[in-house]
């Protein structure tokens, strides 16, 4: 059975579905139907709704509640992602499970609510301090947000690091009917001996991220460093539409991703053989495919709602194999499919 | 980390033991320092309402930063000042287990202002321990919000200066007139007396938390010997005559 909902709401719902049960968090826009819903229903299912004082307070609950064993999660938006920054290197440093939505607006400062895609550099190469990585998944649709929100609860468990959904303004407001995915039963969850459960019949746990040896430090982030390998290997993914003859291939993701699809459709009505890669994680980067495609393809146009972020690790991927142009739009501007079109056109009859 | 073993000659019986809530770690603070006392004193209520095995304590950055390896309990490490959003969290998640933070004035005054005061006015159900020594002391002695006027720092070597550096902050008092709160009391540990009584406040703030009753604060006025190049003996008499002028002792809220 489908459902029509807003890409905010699905989110928060496939947030419960996968188990969450404390979610905290600070008003913001364009992702307030996120939190609102949160309010309506996580109560309704035994879960814990806390809006804290700040985007700060809400990602160091979340810390609280991962420390606890406890699936969690906060949403916000592009300004106060930057606040939570602090929170999620924290979260990184000590392994802890955690799911933080990014509903993109346009920035920096305080931008404006429209939709962008100008946190790529801030979800995919740091954005807090220190040597760490974030699992970061990127839905183009209202049905591929909630199912990647449930992927990653379950990732984030499994490797014991933050996740982190990078959708945007449009993908959150806008409504589609949508599968919702089914419950996880609370007995699928992995269980967390590592967990803060009080230090009964076991020796005493500890969550922490702080080592003042620098050898046992380095030991400690070369494990992690072994498990961001492991997901390299075995997390990337990627969509790609109508690549098999291409002559131009659009690389994009999220809500531009959708697009650039309806470009490639209109394109191959005028008889330009146009195709998509649409990268679904961000980190892990899908490098080595991306690569393939361009031992083939003489042109990938990347296409971001942003300067061209996403852009670098393109040209990294393709290393001069094929041309690499770039089209962005910048303030939260939402680039047409014709406006699109017409720069396709410039690299094939050009 | 050597272990003392302290022989009982024969005809004498042991008055003074470790308590069981702490490790075998020695503590890393400096002489004459109060924060060994308030760590053990902490350790002591636990033992006393025998909660070791549900209790999780939130450690501090600053001093105390150690302090999980001081126990034998579960302990998360907060960043700087963020140790009441996630004892919040700790306990929401998890009703069952008793929940402290344990403080400095910068971790818990200055940076962490706002989380203390929210966790405070939502009467959260939590435990916060809060040493009030007037200065930054890890950080090597810089001017802490509660720093006495005129008093000198690596901040402020002229001594602080009210003008451009503002008054010391009475926390306490503050959350005082916050409806949230269950308990907030100022105590000291500068002499045997003050000692016990901050022992029974500690007790109380972790009995009020076993028996849901809510938010509760102890705040203990304490000497840092070594960033006011005192020794600590000095460093008791500084805290009585001195820091006790502006920081005045005894229970600012109790709601039974």
């Amino acid at each position: 059975m489908k459902v029509l909902m807003t890409g905010n709401e699905a989110m928060a719902e496939a947030a419960i579905r996968a188990g969450c049960r404390c979610y905290f968090c600070y008003p913001i826009t364009p992702q307030g139907e996120f939190v609102q819903y949160m309010a309506r229903h996580l109560p309704r299912h035994g879960g814990v709704f806390l809006q804290a004082e700040s985007e700060v307070a809400a990602i160091n609950m979340v810390y609280g509640a991962a420390a606890a064993g406890v699936r969690t999660a906060t949403s916000s938006s592009s300004p106060g992602i930057s606040l939570k920054m602090e929170g999620i290197s924290y979260l990184a440093g000590a392994r802890l499970p955690a799911v933080i939505v990014n509903v993109m607006r346009a920035g920096p400062g305080l931008g404006n609510i429209a939709p962008a895609q100008g946190d790529y550099f801030q979800a995919t190469k740091g954005g807090g301090h220190g040597d760490y990585r974030l699992l970061v998944l990127a839905p183009s649709t209202v049905q591929e947000a909630a199912e990647l929100v449930m992927l990653a609860f379950e990732l984030s468990d499994r490797y014991r690091v933050p996740a982190m959904i990078l959708a945007d303004g449009m993908l959150g407001q806008m409504m589609e009917p949508v599968a919702l995915p089914a419950p996880i039963p609370k007995e699928r969850i992995p269980p967390k001996p590592w967990a803060l459960t009080g230090a009964k019949g076991r020796a005493p746990n500890v969550v922490s991220s702080f080592d003042l040896d620098p050898y046992r430090f380095r030991e400690r982030l070369r494990s992690l460093w072994q498990t961001y390998r492991e997901m390299e290997r075995n997390e990337v993914r990627w969509e790609e539409y109508a690549t098999e003859d291409a002559e131009i291939v659009l690389v994009a993701y999220g809500t531009m991703g959708r697009i650039c699809r309806t470009v490639v459709r209109r394109a191959r009505r005028e008889g330009i053989r146009a195709g998509l890669f649409r990268p679904i994680s961000l980190w892990p980067f899908p490098y080595e495919p991306l690569r393939k495609l361009a031992e083939r393809v003489p042109v990938l146009l990347t296409v971001e709602l942003s300067a061209g972020q996403m852009w670098e690790d393109v040209r990294l991927a393709v290393e001069g194999r094929a041309r690499t142009p770039f089209y962005g739009e910048l303030g939260g501007v939402v680039p047409t499919p014709d406006e699109i079109l017409s720069e396709v056109r410039r690299y094939v009859r050009g | 980390m050597s272990v003392v073993e302290v022989r009982v000659p024969v005809g004498y019986a042991p008055v003074y033991r470790r308590p069981k809530a702490l490790s075998e770690k020695r503590f890393t603070y400096c002489p004459g320092c109060h924060h060994g006392i308030i760590t053990r004193l902490v350790a002591e209520a636990i033992d006393e309402l025998g909660i070791v095995e549900r209790t999780v304590g939130v450690a501090p950055v600053g001093c105390a930063v150690f302090l999980y390896e001081f126990f034998r309990c579960d302990f998360a490490q907060a960043a700087h000042g963020r140790a009441c959003a996630v004892a919040t969290a700790i306990k929401r998640a998890n009703p069952d287990l008793i929940v402290f933070t344990y403080q400095g004035d910068g971790d818990l005054a200055a940076i962490g202002t706002a989380e203390t005061v929210h966790a405070a006015n939502r009467g959260e159900n939590i435990t916060v321990i809060f040493v009030n020594n007037q200065i930054y002391g890890m950080t090597g002695g810089e001017m802490a919000p509660t720093t006495l006027p005129g008093m000198r720092t690596v901040t402020t070597p002229e001594g602080r200066d009210v003008r451009t550096s503002g008054y010391p902050l009475r926390v306490s008092e503050m959350l005082a007139q916050l409806d949230g709160p269950a308990y907030i009391t100022r105590q000291a540990v500068f002499d045997v007396r003050h000692g016990q009584m901050a022992r029974k406040a500690i007790i109380k703030a972790f009995r009020n938390q076993v028996e849901g009753k809510g938010f509760s604060l102890v705040e203990i006025v304490a000497s840092c010997p070594t960033n006011l190049r005192i020794s600590p003996e000095e460093g008791n008499r500084w805290v009585a005559e001195q820091a006790l002028k502006y920081f005045p002792l005894g229970d600012l809220k109790v709601r039974d």
